[in-house]
């Protein structure tokens, strides 16, 4: 069997039983968590400044001039941490041939027909698609939200390219909105998803329904916890 | 200035030249406006620059500073040769017909009776032909080839366009256009008046820049009439006040002057002053000199000056020079031989030419006292600044004294403003700390002196014992104290002339003017000209009735004027010989029948008929003097004159340097630079933002004009190698500054003679006090020379270098 | 008392009630439904006359004054522009441009009072996000309300005549208020107080309409063919209108827009970016909880767990037997 990107460090099998998979390590979930954190502080702070029926939504960050400040600094810690997610995880999301196959099912995928699919890697597409939509979206988003940060680049650029980072900004930021619900709510519809962020390992059902692949790459290569 | 502020709003055309009003004068600037707004009025600027007065000009052409009467005496030979000229008015009402001795001439740039030696004229045949009858000798037809018209005419014959263009690199279209503008108020129905200043002044030959713009608006029918005149735009708020009350040296008050070493006795010295008229019937107004005199010297010593005594005409310092101007001042000063200075209100430092001289002057005294409200450079002379004050502290062995006085608004009192105005004001906030009154100031060293003459005797204590000092607490005369001495009051009951039965003025009351003073010591006043401004009817200067019935822009309910609240000077002349406006429309006064009337105080006896009497009524001739006599020492007409430092040589003599007669010493003739080493025509200049080097000290000009700058063409920056904002050195003769360059288009180089000439524009307002960046003033460059009538240092035209340069630095451990 | 006709008469010397409260309001900042005002004051304009103005900077100066602001005294960098930009503390400026006119190559130099326009349309209070930071009045006047305001610079973005500057201190977004303070109070604004030739005029909109038309006769009487008022229509016209005498081509006068509007890319931000915006991410939302709720979840079957139990065993004997 070919090797693939698909087997991280701390990817191991645990014989249980019941047999379970770690997915992610303790770093990096807790990174996870930080840019879950930013992430949603950003939506709730970006948002109050988004629509003047959010506006309430300054309260929660002590108000108008808090949240003003604080959202951008915000932002930088998610960059950083998004940031460090990437550099571990972008070889495991690069696309191959199974990923269109996977597109083209995707009929299957939401029906949950997920045996008429071919076994996926670490990652499916709609994992590598969040994957590199985060990593768009940030990127525009903390360079747009930079020349707009009024309080050290607020006269940096001219005005017409602060206009166009405004409204880059708020665009970026409605998608990445729409990306991050996607990602919350495929997480919690494929059930068992959530313990591979919270406890960082997936049972082996889960990982043999849904990313068999990857299962099957630890157990050849025998990432396989010693015997007891 | 003739008229008033509020009077410019009358005229058609206003001619800015030697000035710069918006900038300079921007609160009377709006006279202008008004002019232009309401009455479709045109607005020339002639200037080296384009400033911001040309901004909002009608027309701008460029003139090379230094060189105005060339174009102004072509102007006049325009006016003359295109029949553009107010004749009825000419003939009548100046000096045109009279006849001048034989002799008199003008040759290569020069009148007759040249003495180099002396640097000074014989100025005996400068005068007119006097009859048997002892009256001038006219000819009103013009044709006597020794009339003044004609020897005018024939001065004026070498200033044709294209010798405008060679000297003042004005191109010839430009002066046409402006000439052609300016010939259209020969008309009695057109006006046009001059806003001038200091761009005239600050010149070797500053009074006859200002003759020539006079004789033009003479021969163009413009002085007395609504929205004309000569109209010198006055650079502090009271500096018209400084010459009013004799602050010059060779003046007393009301323009009285001071006696000299030849005036020996008190008939002697009014022998040369009460003055006959030259033409019959006329007023000749000086001849009641001996009344103002006297009253004067009954003001300054009260029952000391008696008949018997010469009204105490002893007591009087006689001049042993022409006068102790600044200049003579400093220079006596430099060269050890003034022990103290008593500096009153005045930066010098930063003011008067060649800085290093200044500061050598200085060093020289044992006492300096500074009376001011604001720190100013000339108490700070010995302070080290780095590059910006570069002296050596221990050298100097100064005492320096630092008296801080009350600025305006803390005191009550009076400021005399450019059209003549006394407006009083009332102290608007307390003195800061320890500041003082100056009058205050100067009662306690009047009272200690006085006291020291009281009690240790010594040369001539008269003069200060004796000195009048009649004041409720003599510690502190009051503002209206002075104000009412200065209007004057009877002595002793003053009869009145027609009836000598009828008591006039009792004793002890205020006289409602000058015509009241009498010279038998029966009346006292402190300065002619302002009596009336503080009479029985109370303080007049305080009156703010703004009416002005039917428009005519002359307020005679608002404060005071002097002379007699008369608003525009000469006004007799707005009416024709039958008496009636050349302008009905612009009607100043009207003859009835019996007597002038109209909206100002006539400036002529009001019942003086009109075809008899002649309006300049202060002139022996009753006209006014298209050629001067020998009243100026640099001629009576005025011809063209170089500055000293000139990029180029002067075209009617080529070995004449500035003005022939200009008093110029010795170690500074040697600091006179010339064009080959000095290639740039430099000159000098005050920015809106700025009030002289006082507001440097207030926040909002030093954030509105933070750093001095100096101003070129962008071809000289490029010739340079300079760039826009980028730091430069200029030097002369006598000094450098630093400064930062800002490179214009409104500024552009002139063709001279033939070659180009380039103008460097030189602001002052920094120096190394205040709230502005620390900068330099132009004065550190200018010479030191002045006028030849009353030396005023030529700081508008001088020559300097300049080359890029890296900043200035201050002393060390001061960032 | 209505607002005042001029600012060169003298103001009112009884006590009087602000004439500029809430109930003048007839637009606020992301606010929706905002109570038509009790009154309608008569719209004010202030008229600044370009071919009159000397460039003293008294208004500059007065505006420093009434304001208390502090402006930097900054280097001298070769222009007369001082402060060389509008700042926090400096919310008026006149803008020197030595121009060069083609048709007579003569130099003129152009001098404007830059400031805030008082757009009827104003950009600004479209941009600003934060409820009752930016107000305008029903006589036209646009003000910022600072306790209001949360710093965010959207209104700098909004406004088409780049004019507010936010406090680089307390982080509030400052520009004129057209002396709101002293309208209210029946006085003229301050700049136009001082100014000494009256370049700067106060009054009714309609006044200072009609004052314009006795200025630009009088500028076409002098050559400029082209005199004109500036009213622009494109943000409804202005409360501050300049008499301009290239009024066919304002850019000269320090890039003057010639026809300023609200950016079109502030039109969408504010316009379809937020209601689209909102719109997907609520049914985005919406759907995915009723998904959630109603939909089948993708379960783990346990014939999975086998099946991965058995690899694994499979896997653990492969290696051993190795």
């Amino acid at each position: 069997m070919p090797r693939s990107n698909d087997v991280q460090p701390e990817d191991t099998i645990h014989r249980g039983p019941p047999v379970t998979v770690g997915r992610y390590g303790p770093g990096k979930r807790l990174n996870h968590w930080i840019t879950a954190s930013c992430l949603i502080l950003l939506l709730l702070s970006g948002l109050s400044m988004f629509h003047p029926s959010l506006f309430f939504l300054t309260d929660l960050f002590g108000g108008g001039q808090n949240t003003r400040m604080l959202h951008p600094w915000i932002g930088v810690v998610l960059f950083l941490s998004f940031f460090i997610f990437f550099a571990q995880l972008w070889r495991a999301n690069l696309p191959n041939r199974t990923d269109a196959q996977w597109v083209s099912q995707i009929g299957d995928v939401v029906n949950g027909h997920e045996e008429r699919l071919p076994e996926i890697g670490k990652y499916n597409a709609g994992q590598k698609f969040i994957f590199w939509g985060m990593a768009f979206f940030i990127i525009v988003l903390i360079v747009s939200g930079i020349i707009i940060w009024e309080q050290y680049f607020g006269e940096a650029t001219p005005i017409d390219v602060r206009r166009i980072a405004v409204l880059t900004h708020s665009v970026s930021a409605v998608l990445i909105i729409l990306l991050f619900i996607l990602h919350v709510y495929a997480a919690i519809w494929t059930r068992g998803t959530l313990r591979a962020m919270t406890r960082g390992s997936v049972t082996g059902g889960w990982a043999w329904r849904h990313h068999r692949k990857w299962l099957k790459e630890l157990a050849g290569r025998g990432r396989i916890d010693p015997a007891e | 200035m003739t008229n008033s502020w509020t009077d410019i709003k009358n005229t058609d055309l206003v001619v800015v030249m030697g000035g710069n009003a918006a900038e300079a004068h921007p609160c009377g600037f709006k006279w202008v406006t008004e002019a232009k707004a309401h009455r479709g009025a045109k607005l020339i600027v002639v200037d080296p620059r384009y400033t911001r007065t040309a901004s909002v000009s009608d027309y701008y052409a460029p003139i090379r500073q230094g060189t105005d009467i060339a174009f102004l005496n072509g102007v006049m030979k325009y006016c003359i040769d295109n029949d553009r000229v107010q004749w009825e008015y000419t003939k009548a009402f100046t000096n045109a017909a009279y006849l001048v001795k034989d002799g008199f001439g003008y040759k290569d740039g020069l009148f007759t009776g040249y003495d180099a030696e002396k640097r000074d004229y014989d100025r005996s045949t400068w005068d007119y032909v006097i009859g048997d009858d002892g009256f001038v000798v006219t000819d009103p037809t013009l044709q006597h080839p020794r009339c003044v018209w004609n020897l005018l005419k024939e001065h004026l014959a070498p200033y044709t366009p294209e010798m405008v263009e060679r000297i003042c690199g004005t191109p010839k279209e430009k002066f046409l256009r402006v000439a052609e503008m300016i010939s259209e108020c020969s008309t009695p129905t057109k006006t046009m008046t001059s806003m001038y200043a200091l761009g005239w002044t600050q010149h070797s030959h500053g009074s006859q820049n200002i003759r020539a713009m006079a004789m033009l608006q003479l021969i163009l029918g413009n002085i007395g009439v609504r929205g004309g005149g000569m109209n010198a735009l006055r650079g502090h708020s009271n500096i018209q006040g400084l010459t009013d009350l004799g602050l010059m040296s060779h003046l007393l008050t009301g323009y009285l002057t001071a006696p000299t070493e030849k005036d020996e006795d008190f008939e002697t010295y009014m022998s040369t002053r009460q003055f006959k008229p030259l033409r019959p019937g006329q007023t000749s107004y000086w001849q009641n000199y001996r009344k103002f005199m006297v009253s004067f010297q009954k003001a300054m010593w009260g029952d000391a000056a008696r008949a018997d005594n010469d009204w105490a005409f002893n007591y009087l310092a006689k001049l042993d020079v022409p006068s102790y101007d600044v200049l003579r001042v400093f220079e006596l000063m430099h060269a050890g031989k003034v022990n103290g200075y008593l500096c009153q209100g005045f930066n010098p430092l930063l003011a008067f030419p060649n800085r290093a001289k200044n500061t050598k002057a200085l060093s020289n005294l044992k006492w300096l006292v500074t009376m001011d409200p604001l720190e100013t450079e000339t108490a700070r002379f010995w302070e080290n600044h780095g590059d910006f004050n570069p002296v050596d502290t221990a050298s100097i062995q100064t005492e320096v004294i630092q008296l801080p006085t009350t600025c305006f608004a803390e005191e009550d009192g009076s400021l005399t403003n450019s059209g003549r105005w006394l407006q009083w004001h009332w102290a608007g906030g307390t003195p800061p700390g320890e500041a003082k009154h100056d009058t205050y100031i100067i009662a306690q060293i009047f009272l200690r002196m006085r006291e020291l003459y009281r009690t240790e005797g010594g040369a001539f204590p008269d003069p200060i014992l004796n000195l009048s000092w009649d004041y409720a607490d003599e510690n502190e005369p009051t503002a209206e104290e002075l104000a009412r001495e200065i209007n004057g009051r009877a002595l002793s009951d003053v009869m009145d002339p027609a009836d000598p039965t009828k008591v006039l003025v009792p004793a002890g009351k205020q006289v409602v003017n000058f015509s009241q003073l009498r010279d038998d010591g029966s009346t006292m006043s402190g300065c002619w000209i302002y009596s009336g401004c503080f009479n029985e009817q109370g303080n007049n200067m305080a009156r703010r009735d703004n009416h002005d019935p039917d428009d005519t822009g002359t307020y005679l309910g608002w404060t005071f004027a002097w002379p007699l609240n008369r608003r525009t000077l000469y006004n007799r002349a707005s009416a024709d010989l039958e008496g009636k406006p050349w302008d009905p429309s612009r009607k100043l006064l009207e003859w009835d029948g019996a007597k002038w009337t109209g909206y100002d105080i006539p400036d002529i006896a009001p019942t003086a008929k009109p075809g008899d009497v002649g309006p300049f009524i202060m002139n022996q001739e009753g006209t006014a003097r298209l050629f001067t006599r020998g009243m100026m020492r640099d001629g009576p007409f005025p011809a063209h004159m170089e500055p000293f430092e000139s990029p180029v040589a002067n075209v009617f003599n080529l070995k004449m340097r500035g003005n022939p007669v200009s008093r110029i010493f010795e170690d500074d003739a040697k600091q006179l630079g010339l064009s080959d080493e000095f290639p740039y025509a430099a000159t000098s200049y005050r920015l809106t933002e700025h009030f002289h080097f006082w507001t440097k000290h207030n926040r909002v000009n030093a954030a509105l004009q933070p750093e001095f700058f100096v101003e070129i063409s962008e071809e000289l920056a490029q010739e340079r190698g300079i760039t826009n904002g980028g730091w430069v050195r200029v030097w002369s003769k006598r000094g450098e500054v630093k400064a930062k360059a800002v490179v214009t288009k409104r500024i552009r180089p002139l063709i001279c003679d033939g070659k180009p000439v380039h103008v460097v524009g030189i602001p002052l307002h920094w120096g190394f006090t205040g709230s502005a960046k620390k900068g330099f003033g132009p004065n550190s460059l200018v010479p030191f020379v002045g006028d030849a009538n009353i030396e005023t240092p030529e700081s508008k035209a001088f020559l300097v270098n300049i080359e890029p340069s890296t900043p200035p630095k201050d002393k060390e451990g001061i960032a | 008392m209505d607002s005042p006709r001029t600012a060169v008469s003298n103001p009112p010397v009884q006590p009087m009630e602000s004439n500029l409260t809430q109930r003048d309001l007839v637009r606020r900042s992301a606010t929706s439904e905002l109570p038509p005002p009790d009154r309608q004051l008569t719209p004010v304009a202030k008229l600044i006359d370009v071919s009159k103005c000397i460039g003293c900077k008294a208004c500059q100066s007065a505006c420093i004054e009434w304001n208390d602001t502090f402006p930097d005294i900054e280097e001298n960098v070769g222009v007369y522009t001082n402060p060389h930009d509008l700042t926090e503390n400096m919310f008026t400026l006149m803008r020197f441009t030595e121009w060069v006119n083609p048709e007579t190559d003569n130099l003129e130099w152009l001098i404007r009072k830059d400031g805030c326009m008082h757009c009827a349309d104003p950009g600004c209070l479209k941009a600003c996000p934060s409820p009752g930071a930016i107000v305008q009045y029903s006589n036209g006047i646009v003000d910022f309300i600072h306790e209001n305001c949360i710093g965010c610079g959207y209104c700098v973005k909004g406004c088409p005549f780049n004019i507010p500057r936010i406090s680089k201190v307390d982080h509030r977004a400052y520009k004129c208020t057209l002396c709101s303070d002293r309208v209210a109070m029946g006085q003229g604004p301050a700049c136009a107080k001082a100014c000494p030739t009256q370049a700067i005029v106060f009054g009714t909109k309609d006044d200072m309409k009609k004052h314009a038309d006795e200025r630009i006769a009088d500028l076409k009487s002098r050559g400029y063919a082209n005199a004109g008022l500036y009213d622009p229509p494109g943000v409804g016209g202005t409360h501050v209108m300049y008499v301009l005498h290239h009024n066919d081509k304002p850019h000269i006068y320090a890039d003057l827009p010639d026809d300023p509007k609200i950016s079109a890319v502030i039109e969408v931000w504010k316009g379809v970016t937020k209601y689209t915006g909102l719109a997907a991410m609520g049914l985005a939302a919406a759907g995915a909880i009723l998904h959630g709720l109603f939909g089948k979840a993708n379960r783990v079957e346990p014939e999975d767990e086998v099946s991965a139990e058995k690899l694994v065993e499979e896997a653990e004997d492969l290696r051993e037997g190795a």
